[in-house]
């Protein structure tokens, strides 16, 4: 029998028109490997979807997938729906084809990390097992 | 007192009240927070008196079956059916926790994201954490909590069963087991186990060849077995009005009178 204890609880999920969900799948799977307690949410999300479940599920973070180009209108968006419901204590982190540019505008905004093609699982893993709230 | 340990938020007494108190009113973030804390600390569950006197005669409805064979598919569908009544629902889906790493990935809510907009519905995905019987040891906690923040069905969807996961019906008002088409034949029905405890045996994909068969050699052992295609609705009305025609001659307590515990 487990010994019941605070698991870390990660969304993982995609957002927007974007199917390309191989990389998302072996990071959910990465992460469940890991000891995480993974809420995989599927294609096609909304932000307004994603922000609901993270609360309901009362995750520590939230880890989306974006392939399409709209990462800085999707990250912003569910940045601003955070603050709006007072959920700012869930940290957002996420991946894909994002430009140097826009990385570090969108961990100014306030993504925490954002890993580009290429990132060693690893180093996914290991940031992601310090996301875990307090309390 | 239960030991609480020397968590900070356990021994906050006037902070566990407003917690309850915020359930009460239905608060998301509360409900979410009182939960995790219910999972993450057994002993806590002296937490559960500050929210006595909230009995509201939910109805708890257990959704098990084999795995793959549609259990969340056919609670989305049942989630619409009671949404449609401007009923409150509550969804608890229990998946399996790693018994090497004890992660999980926890992906039933896929088939529910329809309802993530809607206020109306509150859906928590639990690891089972090691526990055995088809839930999470702290499932049961949880629908409390739900009930008492005013959720009036509570769908509660276990692990993909085995044959002898059966704890949901010490939880359960009414238990609905979802098998599909082709797994066995006339004596895999008459065995014991999870269709013996069932009230009531959906037999979905129901338009795969083979489930006319399916269907014979259950209702030639069990009273109440219907066919559903979860995919598109197809005999959902029916499996709720079956549910409801239950539950009229089995008359329903509030959460806490349905536990063993």
């Amino acid at each position: 029998m487990a010994v019941a204890s605070a698991h870390l609880r990660i969304l993982i999920g995609k957002v927007g028109l974007d199917g390309h969900d191989r990389g998302v799948k072996l990071i959910a799977r990465a992460l469940r490997d890991a000891g995480v307690e993974v809420i995989y949410t599927g294609l096609h999300q909304m932000p307004e979807q994603i922000v609901n479940t993270a609360i309901q599920e009362d995750v520590d973070a939230i880890g989306l997938s974006i392939l399409s180009g709209a990462h800085k209108t999707l990250f912003r968006r569910v940045l601003e729906l955070l603050r709006e419901q007072d959920a700012e204590d869930i940290a957002l982190f996420g991946g894909g084809i994002i430009p140097d540019e826009d990385v570090t505008t969108l961990t100014a905004d306030g993504v925490k990390a954002l890993f580009k093609p290429g990132a060693p699982m690893q180093e996914i893993v290991t940031f992601v097992k310090g996301l875990k709230r307090q309390g | 007192m239960s030991p609480l340990g020397s968590h900070p938020f356990l021994c906050d007494i006037r902070g566990l009240k407003i917690l309850a108190d915020q359930v009460r009113a239905g608060n998301v973030r509360a409900i979410s927070r009182l939960i995790s804390l219910l999972e993450n600390h057994p002993g806590g569950r002296e937490v559960l008196r500050l929210l006595n006197g909230t009995s509201r005669g939910t109805r708890v409805i257990g959704v098990t079956g084999y795995p793959g064979a549609g259990k969340s598919t056919v609670v989305n569908c049942l989630v619409a059916f009671y949404r449609r009544q401007r009923v409150k629902v509550g969804v608890l889906a229990i998946d399996i926790s790693s018994s090497v790493t004890g992660g999980a990935l926890l992906g039933d809510r896929i088939r529910m994201q329809e309802h993530a907009l809607d206020q109306g519905v509150y859906i928590r995905s639990m690891a089972t954490r090691g526990h055995h019987g088809g839930l999470a040891q702290a499932t049961g906690d949880a629908a409390f909590v739900l009930e008492a923040a005013g959720y009036e069905v509570i769908l509660i969807e276990t692990i993909g069963v085995g044959q002898n996961e059966v704890d949901i019906v010490d939880l359960a008002h009414i238990v609905v087991a979802v098998v599909a088409p082709g797994l066995g034949d006339e004596v895999q029905a008459m065995k014991a186990g999870l269709l013996e405890v069932a009230h009531i045996i959906v037999v979905n994909k129901g338009d795969l060849p083979g489930a006319d068969n399916t269907l014979r050699n259950l209702r030639e052992w069990y009273p109440n077995v219907l066919r559903t295609v979860a995919t598109t609705g197809e005999g959902i009305p029916e499996l709720a009005a079956a549910i409801t025609a239950y539950q009229q001659v089995r008359s329903v307590g509030h959460v806490g009178e349905a536990r063993s515990c």
